[in-house]
């Protein structure tokens, strides 16, 4: 089936009949690149609404404390609701299925002091685990750890921005020099980066809880309880989620209705609306993506209909000098399966690199970045082509092969 | 080398019946060259592509070189063809794109003879046509004469039994007309049996014998 020679005679026939090769190979060729397009932008507005999700893991769950709005068993509204560390064990011991959890304290914007450099920036004490929380990447140093929780260590995990303006000049050095806060000295240990859009973020720092609870606050007060649910389903994150708010309304007597009781912030309800939207997005670009291979397939068809029709003197002098029918059949369809692979490779490699060109020129916006192809679907994209072009090309290789040489060959 | 006896062949299109072959009986020895000739309509072209094997019969026998031709599936059909028959047609039926030697090779390609071989083979009968200078151009660029010695060079490539010729010279002027009969001539002296489909008088009284057919029988048979 592979023989040299075969190709060779198919070769000759397609280089010697050229516009038919043309036409066969650009419809393929345009197929393919309409759908890596097609494919490409669908990434690239994923990527660029998912920048938009970046600061915090995507299956995060933030509770923070707020004040009754609803009357409960007698109590009225508008106390204010304040969490503990009991609160937090609490959620430890009840929630089943988190993978990492931490509480905070909310100390808002205070000013921080290195030398003589001064600067307003978040002070935000939590647990070592608040890292994975609000997936953070530590460019420096490290983050909190349990030793500091334990030890109720004075140290200090900075972000970026608030190296940049306190650490200036030729002290840029930041780990393991002392910064003041509210007139305590903190040794900063690591320097971290926010993927967060808000600015805010990278003007942030993070102190051991503990530490904090006992210095500026001497109890063991937090005002925020934050947990990862690890891989669980958005159904079963909904019941963890459920079961938390369950256990602190039993604990603050608040009705478990109450809205404002206390404050949900749950990151997979966005990110599940995302990927509702992309899954209605991926379901028109593979509509219109089949639609045009389907249009490349009738394309392939067509012509190789018209080609046979074409060739029918040919074949018929073939068959009449001693070619089988399995020959015929093989002839039509190896040459249609070298044009629709040929024309589709093409196309795939014009696709990915229109891809490439626009991915390293134009600037990333808010809803578009990074177009790419999802290589495993453009291949495979391009090898249905190919099946389809062998199909399409089997029709006429039957009906070529049925030729009747004396048909063929009568003179009209 | 070529037995037929009582061969009936019938077209059927839609409700009509054609009745074209009735009853034919006919022996060719080996080495012979005989004609056909008939009106139009008369089933010599029928005739013709039933003993090429392009068609088959309803009726009858036919034995070519001792084998019985009968219900033959494509394959076979096809690699009898290839061996025994070679075709001349009155159109050349030569395949555009392919220059002459290409065109006289393929036969060839279809016994599996590698590339190289059969071009060098083909190549030869060119030269033997005095077509040698002519290898490497399309059939569009030939004369009538110069085509159908092609086509002749391919149908002898595969060394033949029987050469079927069906009106070789009816697109030739008279002139190349009868070189070309000399030259089927030659090749018949060679031991090819031939059988040539024509109209023509002329061409019909240089063969051994002659086969008249009117409306599907033999009607007459001239010793030349």
């Amino acid at each position: 089936m592979f023989s040299i020679d075969k190709w060779q005679e198919i070769l000759s026939t397609v280089r010697k009949n050229k516009l038919r090769t043309f036409l066969t190979g650009f419809s393929v060729a345009w197929g393919i690149f309409m759908l890596i397009i097609l494919l490409g932008s669908g990434k690239g507005l994923e990527n660029g609404v998912k920048e938009q999700f970046k600061g915090g893991a995507m299956n995060g769950i933030w509770i923070s404390n707020g004040m009754t709005s609803v009357q409960f068993k007698g109590l009225k509204t508008g106390r204010n609701i304040r969490f503990t560390d009991q609160d937090y064990q609490l959620i430890k011991n009840t929630v089943e299925g988190y993978d990492h959890i931490s509480a905070r304290l909310f100390m808002g914007l205070d000013l921080v002091s290195y030398k003589t450099e001064y600067g307003s920036f978040f002070i935000s004490p939590c647990h070592p685990d608040y890292g994975y929380i609000k997936d953070i990447l530590m460019l420096e140093g490290r983050f909190v750890n349990n030793m500091d929780i334990r030890e109720y260590r004075k140290v200090a995990v900075i972000g970026e921005k608030v190296k940049s303006s306190l650490f200036k000049g030729s002290d840029t050095a930041a780990i393991g020099k002392y910064i003041k806060i509210k007139g305590v000295l903190f040794k900063v240990v690591g320097i971290f980066r926010d993927f967060g859009r808000d600015d805010n973020e990278q003007r942030r720092i993070y102190l051991p809880i503990t530490t904090a609870q006992r210095i500026f606050y001497n109890q063991n007060v937090i005002n925020q309880i934050s947990f990862t649910t690890g891989n669980a389903t958005p159904d079963e994150a909904d019941a963890m989620l459920n079961k938390a708010r369950q256990t602190l309304a039993k604990q603050h007597i608040f009705d478990p209705n109450d809205r404002q009781a206390i404050d949900i912030m749950n990151k997979s309800e966005g990110v599940r609306r995302f990927n509702a939207l992309f899954d209605g997005i991926r379901l028109f670009i593979w509509i219109i993506g089949i639609g045009t291979i389907i249009a490349g397939i009738v394309g392939v068809s067509n012509i190789m209909m018209i080609s046979v029709k074409e060739r029918t003197k040919e074949i018929g002098v073939r068959k009449a000098i001693g070619a089988t029918p399995i020959s015929i059949i093989m002839l039509v369809l190896q040459e249609s399966i070298l044009i629709t692979g040929f024309a589709g490779y093409i196309g795939l490699v014009l696709g990915v690199g229109l891809l490439e060109l626009i991915s390293s020129n134009m600037p990333p916006s808010d809803f578009f970045r990074n177009p790419e192809a999802d290589f495993a679907i453009a291949l495979g994209a391009t090898i249905l082509l190919v099946i389809a072009g062998a199909l399409a090309g089997f029709f006429p290789a039957m009906q070529a092969a049925r030729v009747k040489p004396v048909e063929a060959l009568r003179d009209e | 080398m070529i037995t037929i006896k009582s061969i009936h062949k019938s077209y059927v299109n839609g409700q009509n019946r054609l009745h074209v072959l009735k009853g034919i009986d006919l022996e060719i020895a080996s080495g012979e060259m005989i004609s056909i000739m008939g009106p139009s309509g008369s089933g010599k072209s029928t005739l013709l592509n039933i003993l090429g094997i392009l068609d088959n019969y309803d009726t009858g026998e036919y034995l070519l070189n001792g084998t019985r031709i009968i219900n033959l599936n494509e394959r076979k059909a096809a690699l009898y063809r290839n061996q025994m028959l070679g075709f001349v047609f009155q159109s050349f039926n030569l395949i555009s794109f392919k220059n002459a030697m290409e065109n006289v090779a393929l036969p060839l390609y279809y016994q599996k003879v590698s590339r190289k071989k059969r071009n060098r083979i083909a190549m030869e009968y060119l030269d033997r046509m005095g077509l040698k200078d002519w290898a490497n151009h399309l059939p569009s660029e030939l004369s009538g004469g110069q085509k159908q010695r092609i086509a002749i060079a391919r149908a002898l490539i595969t060394k033949p039994k029987v050469i079927l010729a069906d009106e070789p010279t009816g697109a030739l002027d008279s002139v190349t007309s009868m070189e070309m009969m000399d030259l089927l001539h030659e090749i018949n002296r060679s031991g090819i049996t031939m059988v040539i489909v024509t109209h023509e008088h002329d061409i019909a009284a240089r063969t051994q014998r002659t086969i008249k057919i009117n409306d599907g029988v033999i009607t007459e048979i001239t010793m030349n």
